[in-house]
């Protein structure tokens, strides 16, 4: 233990703790703008500065290492004019445009700046006002100002304040790297990496970036607009489906106390926009457990080491940033991944075959819009797996971000409204379809049905596929369950630098599995890269996750997916069996066809 | 894939590098004249240029003061500004994460403090007091503001007699120049934009060498007054030439048998032979300046008495006197200062130092003077013991590489502590303690501090005391002030509370270089004329070739030293001048910036003082 003065208050804190997090422990309160604990620990923004005794100058909380006897000064007014010129600064290179920015109320610098009175908000018009600063404007114009449009990941350039949380993110939970701190000097900036193409870099548009970003130079795509048309066109019907992440946190700033309110509740608030049908995507989070769970069992049948000596397991594939990644890093793995879409690709399949022809709609008049906890499944809704020529399965997926701008954009309260069950048919789900949200949730849902297609018994406790923790050497969890003689070794990871070090183990030799899950995002898609910020710097995946797992529990009596009542139908009125030449051909997708 | 390579130099990393000598040359010979706000912005954005943009104070905060300086130099800064410019600077200085930021900080914040002045005159009067020099860098940042491209083109085109012609017109000791001058001239050559300064002082040797004997110009009609000069070191014999050739009646008093002064009781014959200095002496005598040598005034005369037969008086005493260690052991036999020591080999009598073991205390040039004259002497060994680093030696680099190449050691981070006798009272030791080099202070040198070591003892029979001299005003006093030990002047030379009376160089100054001394006895002459009720015009006018067009990137001729095993014996010259070839290739990378750029404004009538 390390012992300090923070203030003239005596702390003791771990070896290698910062002065930050012992300030913290000291009950001294240091603001931080570029910090994100565990992640991004730089020391960029300087508006966490300190006054060491003995040192000349000033030194930065956030990575300045606790020493045994420094006294520590966190309220001078040496310290308070750094931080008030740091902000001063970065204010001086912002477009200060909270009216119009999806960060107003959970972006940091605001709030930092809100502090330090260097901006004023009027209450009566909503206006966030800069007061008066020494410092002219200097924003920039030209080329590095503008952004592709159509890319998922939208930058703002004047926003961003070089924090290098994207930065971190990217590299750090994904493995990827796509952004960099680029240029020098005056020029210096975020962007791309080697000045290249989002694409071109391997960005899998997981959008961990945004949710990392403290700002909203980081934002999706605004694809608000065509779900406004559709609702607007009569003669197109709007089906709309929630994915399981999205009902742990949409409430966040929508006047709820807390995010989860109940998915029946947001069905309300889609009927009230005028959305036709509102169903929800663990209903085919079942459906791809009944082909995953089957495709799981050929696989293991027929399992053969390649070339290299290596026997791979089957990866699932409903994590499209995942799919994406093992397109652009992992080629050797690409044939590994089970073949089943995604859940919101299936409902797609399904929405306009199978409900469209129950309901008598034409397909090419049907809008199906996804609300997602995921930037990833923007790009995902473009890929070429259509089952009517010339119609795109899903019209357009929006992020849990988007449908609370709609909602508020609209005025709806949703506090007030009355919650409406969803519809029929597609709007029937278990419980396992709803851990799908959740980091290990899909493998567990397999589990369980597998476990009852080979046994034809049902476990005695659904959630007895326990998993170890993930360790430092090995971020992935792991177990392994026998299916009636079978040894079925399993591994979760979520992030995909984690996933990055699960695939050099088992081409190594160091690990061996049978059914692998992959997220991109951390604690899966509960922490997706679609999900509300709420401006604490936390992940919050975790946490999130945790009320899929209540609903699971509590909620619903289903547990198993081929126990949802709808998916029996659908398979014996349209798809045949699991894995058959109809769910085959709408159900699955070859990962190597070029759009 | 390897997981490493070797790495080749990129092509743009030597892009970077030559960017940066060049850029490094530049700001070496920066103008002195330069704007200093608009110094400090170009800076401010260079520095600016350096940053990885990781922080906010150095991305943004020098982006911020350099928009508020482009503010003020717009001519549209207000004074808060200056106030926001220096808040900002500190900030930049308190919070930046790396020495990049923290010393752009710094920067801003002494250029603050140097130049508040300039800032404020920009943001009062949107005004700036600088003006650039009309004259040449190297004249401009001469003390005597010699025409250097004048006579390096007189040299080029083989007229050496004109070119000391021409450096006689405000200096009338080019030889001795020409060997020992420490050519501030060469600080701000602006050819080391191109590659490097031009080797004036080399090119000044060689015109010297070369040049036939010439006479003297032709002296005013006599004025009848008469001017008495005491001492006739450089300040003094300048001040005699140019007030001779004014029509004055000169006369020198000198304490010594031969004129020169420490060039002449100080500079060892090998940086200066005596018939060299000689020359020049001759030559100021020959325009009819008297000279009552071996004349202590005060001592020999009383001052009342040359100052009473005067119309004015030039007090050019030179600093003669020892500093002293003020150590224990000081008086022993064989412990001697600097200034007898040299003076001693100057007036031909040498101290005997065969097979000794001399240590020479001190880091300056008078250091490395004793510790080469000792070696010449025959001593058994030379140590000079300095108490600071070799890098801090106040000592020509030249001086030290040469002293270290004739065999002689250089002992750095040693302080004297006290000296060591035997029962005769004879030297035996110099007892040192070991330092240790440390915090930079407020002149900007690291200071030593003892070292956690015990003393040390050098073994030696003498010590000679070299780290500085002190003025002796004894004969003078109601007659001058002094304050550090100094003569208080005017800056015209005048001293206030004696009208007539006039006083320079050393004595003045403190020890300083014989060029300053030189420039201080012409403004001297100067002032003199005017107080005597003349203005005479001694300028005497040499037809300056027109200028040539420069050599391309040139390397720059440095002379060659003699073998150092064969210089080491001999009170001969240890470095030999340039042949005819490297003189005509030196003065050929002249850039002749008295005709190009800022210097073509300046009047040919203006070159006369």
């Amino acid at each position: 233990m390390v012992e300090l003065i923070i203030d003239d208050v005596t702390v003791s804190v771990e070896e290698g703790a910062t002065l930050l997090q012992a300030a913290r422990a000291a009950g001294a309160e240091i603001p931080t703008l570029c910090y994100f604990e565990g992640l991004n620990e730089i020391g960029a923004c300087r508006v966490c500065v300190v006054e060491v005794e003995g040192e000349d100058r000033l030194s930065a909380a956030c990575n300045t290492a606790a020493r045994p006897g420094m006294r520590v000064r966190t309220d001078t007014e040496r310290v308070r004019e750094a931080r008030m010129a740091a902000l001063q600064l970065i204010l001086s290179q912002h477009d200060l445009n909270c009216a119009y920015c999806t960060r107003d109320g959970t972006c940091r610098l605001q709030k930092l700046l809100l502090a330090y009175d260097l901006i004023e908000r009027d209450e009566l018009f909503d206006m966030v006002t800069e007061a008066p600063s020494p410092y002219a404007k200097q924003l920039v114009r030209g080329k590095r100002s503008q952004w592709k449009a159509q890319a998922p990941i939208q930058r703002r350039t004047n926003l961003c304040v070089k924090c290098g949380r994207c930065v971190a993110a990217c590299k750090r939970l994904e493995g990827i790297g796509v952004w960099d701190f680029v240029g020098s000097g005056a020029a210096s900036n975020v962007g791309v990496r080697n000045g290249s193409y989002m694409k071109a870099e391997g960005c899998v548009a997981c959008g961990q970036c945004i949710t990392h970003c403290p700002t909203g130079a980081l934002s999706e795509r605004d694809d608000i607009q065509l779900l406004r048309d559709a609702i607007a066109d009569p003669d197109v019907t709007t089906v709309a489906q929630i994915a399981p992440a999205t009902r742990t946190s949409w409430g966040v700033g929508l006047g709820a106390e807390e995010g989860a309110l109940p998915v029946e509740r947001m069905a309300a608030a889609l009927k009230k926009l005028g959305v036709d049908y509102v169903f929800d995507t663990s209903f085919s989070a079942d459906l791809t457990i009944m082909e995953e769970a089957t495709e799981l069992l050929h696989v293991l049948a027929e399992r053969a080491p390649d070339e290299n000596g290596v026997v791979w397991p089957m990866f699932t594939s409903c994590c499209p940033a995942w799919v994406t990644h093992v397109k652009n890093a992992h080629p050797d793995v690409l044939d590994r991944l089970s073949t089943a879409k995604s859940p919101m690709m299936m409902f797609g399949a399904v929405a306009k075959t199978w409900f469209a022809q129950k309901r008598g709609l034409d397909p090419a008049r049907v809008f199906s819009v996804a609300l997602m906890p995921c930037t990833a499944k923007k790009t995902e809704v473009k890929l070429p797996m259509a089952a009517n020529e010339g119609v795109f399965d899903m019209d357009a997926s929006l992020t849990t971000r988007e449908l609370q701008r709609l909602i508020r954009d609209a005025g709806v309260d949703v506090a007030a409204l009355e919650d409406v069950p969803l519809d029929d048919p597609l709007g029937s789900y278990t419980g396992a379809g709803v851990i799908f949200g959740t980091t290990g949730g899909v493998m567990e849902a397999a589990l369980r049905s597998a476990h009852c297609f080979v046994t034809g018994s049902v476990p005695a406790d659904p959630e007895g596929f326990a998993f170890s923790p993930a360790g430092a050497g090995r971020p992935w969890k792991e177990a392994s369950f026998d299916l009636a003689g079978t040894r079925v070794r399993c591994a979760v990871a979520s992030g995909l630098a984690n996933a990055g070090k699960l695939l050099d183990a088992i081409r190594a030799g160091e690990a061996a599995y049978e059914f692998v899950e992959v997220m991109a995002c951390p604690s899966g898609c509960a922490g997706g890269g679609g999900q509300p910020i709420d401006g604490t710097d936390r992940e919050l995946g975790l946490e999130r996750g945790q009320v899929l797992r209540g609903i699971d529990r509590t909620v619903t009596s289903l547990r198993y997916s081929h126990e949802n009542p709808v998916i029996k139908v659908l398979y014996e009125e349209f798809l045949g069996d699991p894995c058959g030449e109809r769910a085959h051909q709408l159900l699955h997708v070859d990962h190597r066809a070029k759009g | 894939m390897s997981r490493l390579t070797i790495e080749t130099r990129a092509v743009d990393a030597a892009g970077h590098e030559r960017l940066s000598a060049l850029a490094g040359a530049r700001l070496a010979a920066l103008p002195p004249e330069q704007c200093p706000v608009d110094l400090t912005v170009s800076l401010t954005r260079l520095y600016l240029s350096e940053s990885c943009g990781k922080c906010t104070p150095c991305r943004v905060g020098l982006a911020q003061c350099a928009a508020i300086m482009d503010r003020i130099l717009a001519g549209e800064g207000k004074p808060a500004d200056v106030d926001v410019l220096r808040k900002t600077a500190q900030v930049v200085y308190d919070s930046a994460d790396c020495a990049i930021g923290f010393e752009a900080g710094r920067t801003l914040l002494a250029a603050l403090d140097s130049f508040a002045g300039d800032f404020a005159s920009h943001v009062e009067d949107d005004f700036c007091t600088r003006t650039v020099s009309a004259f040449a860098p190297c004249r401009a940042t001469c003390p005597a503001h010699i025409d250097i491209p004048g006579y390096l083109a007189c040299v080029r085109a083989g007229r050496d007699v004109d070119a000391l012609r021409v450096i006689r017109n405000d200096n009338p000791l080019p030889t001795v120049c020409g060997y020992v001058c420490e050519h501030p001239c060469e600080i701000n050559c602006r050819r080391a934009l191109v590659d490097s300064s031009v080797n004036i002082c080399g090119i000044k040797r060689y015109a010297a060498d070369n040049a036939p004997a010439y006479d003297p110009p032709a002296c005013a009609p006599a004025t009848g007054k008469r001017v008495s000069i005491v001492g006739g070191g450089p300040a003094g014999l300048s001040a005699a030439y140019y007030l001779a050739l004014m029509g004055h009646d000169v006369t020198v008093y000198d304490q010594r048998e031969k004129l020169g002064g420490m060039v002449r009781y100080g500079i060892p014959d090998y940086r200066l032979p005596q018939d060299k200095l000689d020359a020049d002496v001759d030559f100021v005598l020959r325009t009819g300046v008297k000279v009552v040598s071996g004349c202590a005034v005060g001592t020999d005369v009383p001052f009342s008495e040359v100052s009473s037969g005067s119309d004015a008086v030039y007090l050019s005493i030179g600093a003669h006197l020892d500093k002293k260690l003020g150590c224990e052991g000081e008086d022993a036999a064989g412990v001697m200062s600097a200034v007898t020591f040299l003076r001693a080999a100057g007036a031909g009598a040498p101290v005997d130092l065969a097979g000794k073991r001399v240590c020479v205390v001190g880091g300056g040039n008078v250091a490395m003077d004793c510790t080469r004259t000792a070696r010449r002497l025959g001593a058994a060994s030379v140590e000079c013991v300095y108490r600071r680093r070799i890098a801090d030696m106040t000592a020509l680099p030249e001086e030290i590489e040469e002293a270290q190449a004739e065999g002689c050691q250089i002992t750095q981070l040693e302080a004297p502590v006290r000296i060591e006798a035997d029962a005769a009272g004879r030297v035996v030791a110099l007892i040192t303690q070991p330092q240790i080099i440390g915090a930079v202070g407020r002149g900007g040198r690291p200071a030593p501090r003892a070292a956690s070591v015990s003393e040390h003892r050098i073994a030696c029979d003498v010590v000679i005391v070299a780290i500085g001299q002190a003025i002796d005003v004894a004969a003078f006093e109601g007659a001058v002030k002094t304050e550090w030990g100094c003569i208080v002047a005017n800056e015209d030379g005048s001293i206030s509370q004696t009208p007539g009376l006039f006083a320079g160089g050393d004595a003045v100054s403190g020890p300083s270089t014989v060029i300053k001394a030189i420039a201080a006895g012409k403004v001297a002459a100067a002032n003199i004329d005017v107080a005597l009720g003349f203005s005479h015009d001694v300028h005497d006018e040499v037809d300056v070739p027109p200028a040539h067009f420069p050599l391309g990137p040139t390397g720059r001729v440095e002379l060659r030293c003699v073998p150092f095993a064969q210089a080491a014996t001999t009170f001969d010259l240890a470095k030999l001048g340039m042949s005819a070839e490297e003189a005509f290739q030196e003065t050929s990378r002249c850039l002749r910036c008295d005709h190009h750029g800022f210097g073509a404004t300046c009047r040919k009538e203006e070159l006369a003082w």
